[in-house]
């Protein structure tokens, strides 16, 4: 049978103007910093543009802006009006949707067709939804009259930028606190995209602060006194810092950290369905996806039908260009990423899992990893346990559902598995005994603001999204 | 009335003044049976005729309403909320004109003023419980057995509402906006002597992608057309917020209880004061729906 294949189908990156550094926005202005580090392209490694690496002091001017700007203006205002500036937010970030996009993909490396069609989307809807919390947290359960913290101290990751930045900033603000965001070192520019969006909503000066940088500016805005809520994403090692760096304080903590999702394919699941799912849920964002479904335990008897039929799928993924309209796989986030992956996935080997990719051409510059399955993995394997955080999937078997759980269960993670079967109650069966605080039945990385998100275990505490989202912000 | 006042400012131009028709289907008939009734204000004097609606225009928008069912309330919430929250940017848009029309009726400048921004924020707080009455009204039930049990809200269809006399524009707004955000299709009767802003919120409607049929206005006498809204076998709720006659409302709530309608009397009511979910939750119905969490043996067995 004759292949076509596909003429390149590239995104302009005309709609954004990138300027050639950008400052840190404290109390509405951007103001610049001492220090600056660059972000680059991760799928060409060219600099996108330079941008200032904040030092203990630079955050300590951000949260005392967010102080005054809690004290004096966003604390005392009312619901309706707070809820008003984030429906404003909401609109321009629809407006600015394909610009918001493309700057995405450029800095984080993801596919063009999932940062329009899946964060972008997201983002606006996460806004609208806590914007009309605004002005209702009396009826949110949370009992009476109920209270923001003050000044919340936010560090998000680099897998998907804008919608982490949404997840913390839309609920926070909501119901009254001000902000300070740490976004991920090598992601910062869609946060400064939006503090641009803060200046065009007339948001009050200080309501919002960006600090840019690593590690360090990190510790600082989770060390700074005056910070009364710090909320995170990230991994599981940073988390545990940052819990025992806010020990014997009052700050209120949510984390929502990793995890090493099980998706269980029992044999009378729909196989074709199944594998769209098994595809979506390890290879979407390039498994750079917390609630990934990095572990597939498939039923003995119907695993060799669907692993060939997996197989036969990601033959056909197209990975390169994150701004190809047809890329399913973009680059791999960093340098340091690609290093963690390729470190695991030849422990993967040396332990005696059977690897296995599609062919697939890798282009010259920029960081790459082609899809990639593992058989033959038992639960002792590196790559069973730890989170690789990359197109990398773990392939296990069972024989009953009593083992499908155990196996499941059997980690210190807990935030997201799959089911699929075409018996629901087997479905809410299984999902009752399975420790994890998303359950996806027959479907997969389904996101939607009205419905909470977070993990079991060690994926963290606290719940993002939804009417619980709502709690973390809200002394009650 | 804005059109008069523009007449006399420029004397050198005559206006244009407009025709206040019904609002039915998305589009904007006049009264089948070919009548109006004069509108006045303040003064006395003449503002503008407007239709006065018949039985079978009553009817008309009651299919219009049903017709526009299916879409309207299998539309996603969010989808809904977006298009309230553009109501109010419409509606934000022709803020004076709204203004100009209730200072025909001799509201001051500042109470008119303060009338309009509380209809156009009240747009946006309904738009924010498009998403959020499910989750305030319904949940997961912990039965006593190995079952799924969760209860969620439902639009129970056409609902026709009477809004009330005054505040014109923001009571209406008050009776319209929280049986629409959930689903439901509407008729409503718009205040008999002050009409005019209900039928130029319709062209805030019209152009705000509320899908046609959601909301129709009919205007005239609520006594006329109400009982055969109150009776009419495809109508499922009724809010008689602007009936002030008592006997009136015993009749309309008796012809309504031979449909069972869901009902909200009228009382009096501070439409300036935050509603919470009192408009919203009577036309509502709750579903419950039970499945099976194993499904042979003993809870824990099997699977």
């Amino acid at each position: 049978m004759a292949v076509f294949e596909y003429a390149p189908a590239p995104e302009s990156r005309a709609i954004v103007n990138l300027k050639p550094s950008y400052g840190l926005f404290i109390d509405g202005e951007f103001v610049e910093g001492t220090e600056t580090f660059k972000s680059i392209s991760p799928a060409s490694e060219e600099v996108l543009a330079e941008v200032a690496n904040a030092t203990e002091a630079d955050v300590d001017r951000a949260v005392a802006a967010a102080r005054r700007a809690y004290e004096k203006v966003w604390g005392p205002m009312s619901g309706a009006e707070r809820a008003k500036y984030l429906f404003r937010i909401a609109r321009l970030i629809q407006e600015r949707s394909r610009e918001l996009a493309v700057l995405e993909s450029l800095d984080n490396g993801k596919p063009i067709r999932e940062s329009r069609d899946v964060d972008l989307p997201l983002v606006a809807a996460h806004f609208f939804y806590y914007a009309g919390w605004a002005d209702k947290l009396d009826h949110a359960g949370y009992g009476p009259n109920p209270k923001p913290h003050g000044v919340a101290g936010q560090i998000i990751p680099w897998n998907f930028p804008l919608l982490m930045l949404a997840w913390k900033i839309a609920p926070a603000l909501a119901a009254g606190n001000t902000v300070v965001l740490k976004p991920a070192e090598t992601t910062p520019l869609t946060a400064l995209l939006f503090a641009e969006i803060c200046q065009q909503a007339d948001l009050p000066p200080g309501v919002v602060n960006i600090v840019t940088g690593a590690g360090a500016t990190g510790a600082a805005l989770v060390n700074h006194p005056d910070v009364d809520k710090v909320a995170f994403t990230g991994s599981t090692e940073v988390g545990r810092i940052i819990a025992k760096a806010v020990a014997g304080t009052k700050k209120k903590v949510t984390l929502e950290l990793g995890g090493k999702a099980a998706n269980i394919v029992f044999e009378d699941a729909a196989i074709d369905q199944a594998v769209e799912g098994i595809v979506n849920g390890i290879f979407f964002n390039q498994g750079h996806v917390c609630c990934a479904g990095s572990r597939l335990l498939v039923q003995e008897s119907v695993a060799d039908e669907v692993l060939e039929s997996l197989k036969r799928r990601m033959a056909t993924l197209r990975l390169g260009d994150p701004l190809d309209k047809n890329t399913d796989i973009g680059a791999i986030n960093s340098a340091e990423q690609l290093a963690r992956i390729k470190e695991l996935t030849a422990a993967g080997s040396q332990e005696g899992a059977e690897v296995w990719s599609p062919p697939c051409e890798l282009p010259a510059r920029g960081f790459w990893f082609a899809p990639t399955i593992f058989t033959g993995v038992s639960q002792a394997h590196r790559i069973a346990r730890e989170e690789i955080f990359g197109p990398v999937l773990s392939v296990l078997t069972f024989r009953t559902p009593a083992e499908a759980i155990e196996k499941a269960n059997n980690t210190p993670y807990g935030l997201s598995a799959g089911i699929w079967t075409e018996k629901g109650s087997r479905i809410l069966a299984v999902a009752d005994q399975l420790r994890a605080g998303v359950v996806w039945a027959n479907t997969f990385n389904k996101f939607d603001p009205t419905s909470p998100f977070g993990g079991y275990k060690e994926s963290g505490y606290g719940r993002e999204g939804g009417r619980h989202g709502l709690e973390a912000y809200l002394a009650h | 009335m804005p059109t008069k006042d523009s007449a006399t400012k420029d004397s050198a131009r005559l206006a244009v003044r407009k025709t206040y028709k019904l609002f039915i289907g998305g589009a904007f008939p006049r009264s089948e049976s070919g009548r109006s009734y004069v509108v006045t204000d303040a003064k006395g004097q003449f503002v503008a005729n407007a239709s006065q609606a018949s039985r079978k225009d009553a009817r008309d928008a009651v299919l219009a309403a049903r017709g526009a069912v299916a879409k309207w309330s299998g539309a996603t919430a969010y989808n809904r909320g977006q298009i309230l929250y553009r109501v109010a940017e419409m509606l934000e848009g022709r803020r004076e004109q709204f203004v100009a029309e209730l200072r025909a009726f001799g509201v001051s400048a500042t109470a008119a003023t303060l009338e309009v921004d509380a209809a156009i924020d009240r747009w946006v707080w309904y738009a924010g419980w498009s998403d959020k009455v499910a989750q305030v009204v319904g949940g997961a039930n912990p039965v006593a057995g190995p079952f799924f049990n969760i209860s969620a809200p439902e639009p129970t269809g056409v609902v026709a509402l009477v809004a009330p006399r005054e505040p014109a524009l923001l009571g209406l707004v008050s009776v319209v906006a929280p049986a629409i955000v959930t689903g439901n299709t509407v008729v409503v009767i718009a205040s008999e002597p002050r009409p005019t802003p209900a039928i130029t919120l319709a062209e805030v409607l019209a152009t705000s992608d509320l899908p046609g049929g959601v909301v129709n206005i009919l205007t005239g006498s609520p006594a006329e057309i109400a009982p055969w809204l109150a009776s009419h076998s495809d109508v499922n709720g009724l809010d008689l917020a602007g009936i002030e006659d008592a006997q009136l409302a015993t009749d309309l709530e008796i012809a309504a209880a031979d449909t069972l309608k869901r009902l909200v009397r009228p009382a009096a009511v501070d439409w300036t004061a935050d509603p919470g979910l009192s408009r919203m939750t009577p036309f509502l119905e709750t579903k419950t729906v039970w499945h099976p969490k194993s499904f042979e043996g003993a809870k824990g067995t099997a699977y």
